[in-house]
């Protein structure tokens, strides 16, 4: 199997290779757009601010490729984010894949989010084996609000998208590679998809 | 719900664990990689690796085990310990480390926070602060406590949030080694001054310490090492007793 991490600059791109590693197969990080479309699944991931993410996709017009794929597309924290139409951190224009707008969670919660929180309403294959109620790791200031495309949510200054699921695209706010073992499920089942 | 995180805190000394007592006599107490699964295995929330060797090949060797570590575990890691610049996180983050932990970097140019937050994203920056009660009054101190500043903590915990820091860990190191419990007073009060999670460090002896830093600190995270290396708490209990007071955990 061919699993392509989309290389664009975003930080701790390691972890999740040695994670997917875990698992028995290798991934290749990488920019190119052949290798990206040729990949049998493709992981985009995300750390650090959507507009710098943006202007790096766009380097690489990796920003006209990403919806274009076919295969299954797994964004990961802003990664996902990253799939909406756009988002209120600098007010930047996202893939569009999904059309909700990305918010910043309100002044009633310390922002960042932090830690382990559980997720539940699951409703995809992406959560096979895995029960409501299990615990992710979460980094993040803004939020994908509870949409129709919303296969798992999490509550945090109110529910939202934990989860979401468009066609071929999936996108998860938490870290499946650094949830130890409950994330290691979620990236097999994510290899598994067809 | 967000859980409130257990933090084992291994200090690094040229590749080995040790813990200071005080942060003055060393115990060796183990290889960080063998200890880091261990905690992983019993529900750490999170790890954080402080190195304080000062060796010319300091910045390669930790780098080799940031890298052996990312490899190892699968929960998220701090790293932190005489980063001085950019490319000090840069090498870090690329290794494999989820967050650095900058401290007197910080308070000798305080600039290098913002810089940091804008080039890797105030996810994976936390700002450590070292403090004590001086007639009264916290200051920020430098050096693992030894030389003290005229910062006083809660202006240097909101400026840190301001400049763009996304966590603060707080050492009050008139608790630290007393294995009495918490500085609860004043980390109650740096949550009122800031809003980014805090984590408690420096006191913890017991397991009602931790409930205590939790509910009269109103901490997001509590730090330990020694309690811990030498088996005085496990984890696993420590969390299911947390449970049984209402004190949500990931179990």
């Amino acid at each position: 199997m061919n699993i392509a991490i989309i290389d664009y600059g975003a930080g701790n791109t390691k972890s999740l290779q040695f994670a997917i590693e875990r698992l028995g197969v290798t991934s290749i990080l990488t920019s190119d757009a052949n290798t990206i479309q040729q990949a049998d699944k493709v992981i985009f991931p995300g750390q650090g601010a959507a507009q710098s993410a943006m202007v790096k996709l766009k380097q690489n017009k990796l920003d006209l490729l990403l919806p274009r794929l076919t295969q299954p597309v797994l964004g990961i924290c802003l990664g996902m984010q990253l799939l909406c139409e756009k988002t209120e951190e600098g007010n930047v224009k996202g893939l569009g894949i999904l059309s909700a707008t990305v918010k910043r969670f309100s002044s009633q919660v310390k922002v960042p989010q932090m830690g382990w929180n559980s997720i539940q309403s699951l409703q995809s294959s992406l959560f096979e084996h895995l029960s409501s109620g299990t615990y992710m790791y979460l980094v993040h200031s803004y939020f994908v609000p509870v949409i129709p495309e919303t296969i798992a949510q999490s509550n945090y200054d109110g529910l939202y998208s934990v989860a979401v699921q468009k066609g071929n695209f999936y996108g998860v706010q938490f870290h499946p590679e650094k949830s130890s073992k409950a994330g290691q499920v979620v990236l097999q089942n994510f290899l598994n998809l067809t | 719900m967000l859980t409130k995180r257990i933090i084992p805190c291994l200090d690094i000394k040229n590749g080995r664990t040790v813990k200071g007592i005080n942060f003055i006599n060393l115990r060796d107490a183990g290889d960080p990689v063998e200890l880091a699964s261990k905690y992983a295995s019993e529900n750490a929330d999170e790890l954080v690796f402080l190195d304080i060797s000062a060796t010319e090949q300091k910045r390669k060797t930790l780098a080799a085990l940031v890298l052996k570590v990312a490899s190892a575990i699968d929960i998220p890691f701090t790293v932190g310990g005489g980063i001085g610049d950019l490319e000090d996180v840069e090498i870090l983050l690329k290794n494999g480390a989820d967050k650095v932990s900058i401290n007197s970097a910080a308070v000798k140019t305080p600039n290098l926070i913002d810089e940091m937050a804008y080039q890797f994203g105030s996810q994976c920056i936390v700002v450590a602060i070292d403090a004590k009660q001086i007639e009264g009054k916290w200051k920020v101190h430098l050096v693992g406590g030894k030389v003290p500043t005229t910062l006083n903590l809660f202006d240097w915990a909101k400026e840190v949030e301001q400049r763009g820091a996304g966590e603060l860990l707080f050492t009050s190191m008139d608790h630290d080694g007393t294995k009495k419990g918490f500085a609860n007073e004043a980390l109650a009060e740096l949550s009122q001054i800031v809003n980014i999670p805090i984590i408690a460090s420096g006191g913890a002896g017991n397991i009602s310490h931790f409930s205590a830093t939790f509910t009269e600190g109103k901490a997001d995270a509590a730090l330990a090492a020694s309690v811990f290396h030498f088996g005085e708490i496990s984890i696993p209990e420590l969390k299911s007793e947390l449970q049984k007071q209402k004190i949500p955990v990931r179990l």
